[in-house]
């Protein structure tokens, strides 16, 4: 990678976004982390990303709200969606309106690196 | 009175609501206790009011008729009595009248005319002419009675002052019962005479059995004081005293009820003679009149009793029956209601679950990350043995966080109301596939799986990736039953036209009753650290989804059978 990928991590959980952000930095990544969709948009507005991961559930804007803002902004950028469990209906409908594809929490690091790394490639 | 028509109604509605909140088995007793006076009321008070009219309609009826002709008997008897005796005084009158003295007084005509009498009529015993001063001067008869004189007797004051007599019954001089009739006549200005005929009183006796009584009545004549002045078959001869009292007084016929010193209840039918004064009494034992009577009284009590008997053994067997059916589905209601119950007692569970995976699965995933950090962290530590340490407990942390995603994953799908995908399936292979997962342990704890299942058992069309569970939920339960080198036997059959069976048996630690009690409710376990109570519940929802049914049957140390029922058609859509 000639270039340093940069991610917009979304989740309102703190301690996981910005542990899951320093590890993804020791894997030569650049990141970005927003705590709410707010947030998030405005980081989009201001910097550019290569790649947003955003959680599906997110109190006030859910994370479909911010997916579907996102993709109208950016119909090109890939947004890769965090799940829990139950919530792969969440995670189809997010496939529907444009996510690159959902993944579910606990993550396994490296599942999300291959991710990331494809979705740059593709885009 | 609408106010009290609405009073009634919520009386004979409580009468037949019973309170489900009172316990148990009373209530039907109740119910049935309030249904069975009702029906039975509701019979009988027709029944009771129809047998009391019939019984006071019949006996009115029967009393007059048994009654009436025993009046009417004496009343015909009465009048032959009184025309008989009637006949005779006109005849001894006419006598009197249509001869002279001189004619009466000379003995060859007076025996001319008695033989005429005599001929004429019957009963003439004798006839006799007295003069003015009481003696007899003329007399025809079987008696030496000429010149008897009777001055001193009192019927013949009676003749000089009354113009005739008739007597009661008696004796006399002669002996024989019989009776006197005697007319006075006279010629104007001169000398009067009395004719005097005797009667004898069999030909009285004759028009009484006329009447033909049956032997257990009687019939005779009594003068004024009681006397006998015809022989009674029960109570004496002529001139003996009648041992009960004179009736009242009356012309017309009448019937009494008395006793007699023989202690026979009778009835007694009787009338005064206008001439002679006699009474005829006429007696009829009251058991021989009412037996007609009786004998009714007897069948209508037998019918009453017979007809009670027949609707009260009714009664109780309706109501008996009835009530049951009341408390078939009564306990149906219950058992369904229950089920209901166990349903949203699951469903609300899931819901619980649900929830607590969604909450529990944060923090794991910050956890996940922390450790995973570590991990990366760990190789720009200088080389030492912490640092092995370190690695190796942060690896464990992370192993742990695997087995709470089971879980949660688990609880998840205990929550989760999956559609049912319905495909046509055999499942002799669906166990088969769910023993691949085992094979390893099985294998590792050398533990014999038998498989008997049934070669030719038919398809049926059912969700595969959740009979899978079923079977995967019981195997597992069943291997961790049975001790290393244990027995797990799968057998498969079809039980009839609509169902196929799989029953899966070991030989493990088997459970007793009360466990056995609890093991499809949610969070039941005797897994004490990592069972998480859901498989069998899990287990018994889907099959009931897939409209089947589990049984099981354990005994303590000899091990369970689980027993699947799976209908061969596809379950109706929820």
């Amino acid at each position: 990678m000639e270039k340093k990928c940069r991610v917009l991590l979304v989740d309102d959980e703190e301690e996981f976004v910005r542990t899951l952000a320093e590890r993804l930095e020791l894997r030569g990544l650049m990141t970005r982390v927003a705590l709410d969709g707010i947030e998030a948009m405005d980081l989009l507005d201001q910097s550019d990303v290569d790649v947003v991961v955003l959680d599906v559930r997110m109190p006030g804007m859910s994370g479909l709200d911010v997916l579907r803002q996102i993709k109208s902004i950016k119909p090109d950028l890939p947004v890769i969606l965090l799940t829990g469990h139950g919530d792969t209906k969440d995670g189809i409908e997010g496939m529907r309106l444009g996510a690159f594809d959902y993944l579910m929490k606990p993550l396994d690091i490296d599942t999300l690196m291959e991710k990331i790394f494809e979705a740059t490639q593709t885009s | 009175m609408s106010f009290l028509k609405n009073k009634f109604w919520t009386r004979l509605q409580n009468f037949f609501t019973f309170r489900p909140e009172k316990a148990g088995e009373a209530r039907y007793v109740i119910l049935r206790r309030n249904l069975a006076v009702t029906m039975i009321l509701v019979t009988f008070v027709p029944l009771f009011l129809m047998a009391f009219i019939n019984y006071v309609e019949y006996r009115a009826t029967l009393h007059k008729e048994i009654l009436s002709p025993m009046q009417s008997l004496v009343g015909k008897a009465k009048h032959s009595l009184e025309l008989f005796i009637a006949e005779r005084v006109a005849t001894v009158s006419f006598v009197s009248k249509a001869y002279s003295f001189e004619e009466l007084a000379d003995p060859q005509r007076l025996s001319q005319i008695f033989s005429v009498m005599k001929t004429e009529f019957q009963g003439f015993v004798d006839l006799g002419i007295i003069n003015e001063k009481g003696i007899q001067i003329n007399y025809v008869g079987p008696y030496q009675l000429l010149g008897k004189d009777y001055s001193e007797q009192p019927w013949f004051h009676e003749v000089r002052v009354k113009g005739s007599y008739v007597s009661d019954v008696f004796l006399g001089y002669r002996k024989f019962p019989h009776m006197v009739v005697a007319v006075e006549s006279s010629v104007p200005g001169g000398k009067s005479w009395i004719v005097r005929a005797t009667i004898d009183t069999d030909r009285l006796n004759d028009v009484i059995l006329s009447m033909s009584l049956d032997p257990e009545s009687d019939a005779f004549l009594i003068n004024r004081e009681g006397i006998l002045q015809t022989p009674s078959k029960f109570y004496g001869n002529v001139l003996d005293r009648l041992s009960f009292p004179i009736p009242s007084p009356t012309y017309q016929p009448s019937v009494v009820s008395l006793r007699d010193d023989q202690g026979r209840e009778l009835f007694m039918s009787y009338a005064f003679l206008r001439e002679p004064n006699l009474i005829l009494v006429m007696v009829k034992p009251k058991v021989r009149v009412l037996k007609a009577w009786t004998t009714l009284k007897s069948e209508m009590l037998v019918l009453f009793v017979g007809g009670t008997l027949i609707v009260l053994f009714v009664v109780i067997k309706i109501t008996g029956i009835f009530v049951n059916r009341i408390k078939e589905a009564d306990e149906k209601r219950e058992a369904a209601f229950r089920e209901l119950q166990h349903h949203h007692k699951l469903s609300s569970l899931g819901r619980l679950a649900a929830g607590v995976a969604h909450e529990i699965n944060n923090p794991m995933a910050i956890i996940n990350e922390k450790a995973g950090l570590i991990l990366d962290l760990l190789p720009q530590m200088p080389q030492s043995p912490y640092r092995d340490r370190l690695e190796t407990l942060t690896r464990d942390i992370l192993k742990s966080v695997d087995r709470c995603r089971n879980i949660t994953h688990r609880l998840l799908g205990f929550a989760r109301r999956m559609d049912v995908q319905i495909e046509v399936l055999d499942l002799n292979e669906v166990v088969r596939e769910v023993l691949t997962f085992l094979e390893k342990e099985a294998l590792y704890r050398n533990i014999d799986v038998r498989l008997q299942l049934a070669e030719n058992l038919p398809r049926i069309a059912s969700d595969r990736g959740q009979l899978q569970q079923v079977f995967l939920n019981i195997l597992n339960n069943a291997f961790e039953a049975v001790p290393d080198g244990g027995i797990v036997s799968i057998t498969s059959w079809e039980v009839d036209a609509d169902k196929v069976a799989v029953s899966i048996q070991d030989n493990g630690h088997g459970m007793d009753e009360e466990t056995m009690k609890h093991i499809f409710e949610p969070f039941f376990t005797t897994k004490k650290s990592y069972g998480t109570g859901l498989g069998l519940p899990i287990t018994y929802g889907i099959v009931k989804k897939l409209g089947g049914d589990i049984q099981v049957q354990s005994h303590v140390g000899e091990g369970t059978t689980f027993t699947v029922y799976l209908p061969k058609k596809a379950p109706h859509a929820e």
